[in-house]
């Protein structure tokens, strides 16, 4: 068991909205572990689409991802790695 | 009578009878239940989101079938809030802890979504807030057991509703509507693209009114051009847009004379004109306009009903089989992936650009990944022995990316030899004309290929440099333009000095004031919008080649768009 958290950055141009969120919301579900999301002071299940959309995470929001389970560790850092690299990628980051 | 006005979305004038879809009243009790039934309740809960999915899975079809893939994506999004844990876990803990059933559960989880999400001010969420009411409505009836009012229609009829729900409207027989008007709604709302997809007129966001106003069977006329509902109109009234529909009606029926007849001039030269379709049914729209096939078939709709995976080698096969089916034996025109440039794809997770239609798109991508060109190939050449298609690759910019088209092209084939798979192995091949230099290189191209056809649209924009979805320099991008019209002059003249045929498939392929000067170019094909087949027709049908002739001598010696567009306006024979 590992528990753990890190700190994102949103840099993609629409943040956790549309298209983005859903990818985000797969791609969180592909790992075993719980994981939450916090951004300003909401904290939500990062596999639910409707708590997702519900955050309003913008482009430059600070959000704090937390996991807990056999995978976290690898949960967190593909999670940071995706909203930095992958999103801003397929969305823009304008 | 009573005038209301809304938002034109899908143009038309019809008068009829009003049948009201009111919203399904649907009784909760409120008593509580006992601990130990807790464990049933919560079996009832996850029974109807098993047939929930069932459902939405068969309206999902429906609607790919009745309406086209858009439509179809609205039901993937539902399936995404039914596997949501976060509103399955609110149902089942709402249940336990506060011992009420299954339906008051779902009833208060999916309030609470509503008013959340409500809040927030955001197109695309509010469009989200739509599907969870439909996903809450369809989870209600199926636990309170409430029978479905369905909307069955036996006579023609104007739909009158608060809004449309995607359910609602999936299983409508289309046949039986005359319009619809809604009480909110945008141009953009489901209602409206619906409307505009089967043809109908509608007006929508008509306000609060419109309910309280109209009452069964209330004769009303919807004027979906300019977003007017009439209720109970009086006599001078009705007279007048009774007028205005047959006027409306006298143009169709002139015009449908045209829809077993040939674009022929007057002085004998032929020319197909076809339909362009983006999906397997839209092919039934090009028929009943009396379209001689199709020059553009677009493929990018396999390509975006799954955002996970690209489509199976025998998905498009079966795709492509039917609409060559569906022509029975007319021509269709198979345009291999045109991706990129405004359209995404979501499985391909496409790097966001700079600059995207001078980017990574169409051609270039599929010349890059052969494990996106080949199934395609291959599934063409598969169903060609089916009908008469043919196959044709866009934004070709020079010899060296055609020869690898070819090249892949003829390994397809060659596979399909071994595998002793058949196919037809003369399939003619040509590309898209739609960049200015393959424009200018037509003669060396037309020497590799059995046919061109220009994209105009493209075409238009990279010769003048000029975004055809960017507003402000919409003055700019104009299909009139006289360097527009020159290229298109050298690709038919290159066709044609070396025995290849030439279509067009752009927007200005149907344009009335150019048909004369695509006659007088000699194009073999044109290939537009289903609906403007038989105006088409009657154009090419009122010139001869010889005046055309005269005409487009005028227009080349012409210096700009607005020159050429008053000669060609002045030279009008449309008597409409």
């Amino acid at each position: 068991m590992q528990q753990n958290s890190v700190e994102v950055l949103i840099t993609n141009k629409s943040g956790l909205h549309a298209r983005p969120a859903s990818l985000f919301v797969q791609e969180a579900n592909k790992y075993k572990s719980e994981i939450e999301i916090n951004c300003k002071d909401k904290t939500v299940n990062a596999k639910s689409i409707l708590s997702i959309l519900g955050l309003g995470a913008n482009k430059g929001s600070t959000i704090v991802i937390s996991a807990e389970g056999e995978d976290a560790g690898v949960a967190l850092s593909g999670l940071k790695e995706f909203l930095e690299k992958e999103l801003p990628r397929v969305d823009g980051a304008e | 009578m009573i005038t209301l006005n809304g938002i034109g979305a899908s143009p038309g004038i019809v008068v009829g009878k009003a049948a009201l879809i009111r919203d399904r009243e649907i009784e909760l009790t409120h008593e509580k239940i006992m601990p130990e039934e807790t464990a049933q309740e919560i079996e009832r809960f996850d029974a109807a989101i098993t047939k929930a999915k069932e459902e939405i899975k068969v309206i999902r079809d429906q609607a790919e079938q009745n309406i086209g893939s858009e439509e179809a994506a609205v039901f993937t999004a539902h399936l995404m809030i039914l596997d949501d844990p976060e509103l399955v876990q609110g149902v089942v803990s709402k249940i336990k802890n506060e011992l009420i059933s299954a339906e008051n559960a779902v009833n208060e989880v999916v309030k609470n979504y509503i008013e959340m999400l409500s809040a927030l001010d955001d197109e695309y969420i509010k469009a989200r807030v739509a599907d969870i009411e439909d996903i809450g409505q369809r989870l209600l009836l199926l636990l309170t057991g409430t029978e479905k009012t369905n909307v069955e229609l036996d006579k023609e009829t104007i739909l009158i509703a608060k809004d449309l729900s995607p359910s609602d409207t999936a299983q409508l027989n289309a046949d039986l509507i005359l319009a619809f008007a809604t009480q909110s709604g945008s141009r953009s709302s489901h209602t409206a693209i619906l409307a505009r997809c089967l043809g109908i007129p509608a007006a929508v966001g008509l306000g609060e009114k419109l309910l309280e106003v109209v009452t069964e069977g209330d004769i009303i006329i919807v004027d979906g051009n300019d977003g007017v509902v009439i209720v109970d109109p009086d006599q001078t009234v009705l007279k007048d847009y009774q007028r205005k529909i047959e006027m409306e009606e006298k143009e169709k029926l002139r015009l449908t004379e045209y829809k077993h007849k040939s674009a022929t001039t007057a002085d004998g030269l032929r020319i197909k004109i076809m339909g362009n379709i983006g999906a397997v049914n839209e092919a039934d729209a090009v028929l009943k306009n009396g379209g001689e096939g199709s020059g553009l078939f677009r493929t990018e709709f396999l390509y975006m009903e799954n955002e996970e995976s690209l489509p199976s080698e025998e998905q498009q096969y079966l795709s492509y089989k039917a609409v060559a089916e569906k022509m029975n034996g007319k021509e269709v025109v198979i345009r291999t992936l045109d991706i990129g440039g405004d359209k995404e794809l979501a499985s391909l997770n496409l790097a966001c650009e700079e600059n995207p239609f001078l980017g990574y798109r169409a051609i270039r991508i599929c010349l890059d990944r052969e494990d996106i060109f080949k199934p395609q190939l291959r599934a063409i050449l598969r169903a060609s022995v089916f009908g008469d298609l043919k196959v044709m690759f866009p934004m070709i910019a020079g010899l060296e990316e055609l020869r690898k088209a070819l090249y892949f092209l003829n390994e397809a084939k060659q596979e399909l030899k071994n595998e002793e798979i058949p196919f037809k192995h003369d399939i003619e091949v040509g590309i898209m004309i739609e960049v200015p230099s393959a424009a200018l290189m037509a003669d060396t191209l037309a020497k590799e290929v059995d046919f061109f056809s220009i994209g105009t649209n493209d075409l238009v924009q990279y010769t003048l440099a000029a975004d055809r979805n960017n507003e402000k320099v919409s003055a700019a991008y104009n299909h009139y333009h006289p360097a527009v019209l020159k290229l298109i002059k050298i690709v038919a003249d290159a066709a044609h000095n070396n025995g290849i045929w030439v279509g067009m498939c752009g927007e200005a392929s149907g344009d009335e004031l150019l048909l004369p000067l695509w006659v007088s170019f000699r194009f073999d094909e044109l290939s537009m919008s289903s609906v403007s087949i038989l105006k088409a027709k009657e154009i090419i049908s009122l010139w001869s080649a010889k005046e055309a002739e005269l005409l487009s001598e005028k227009v080349l010696t012409a210096d700009t768009a607005t020159e050429v567009k008053q000669l060609l306006a002045s030279a009008s024979k449309d008597n409409s």
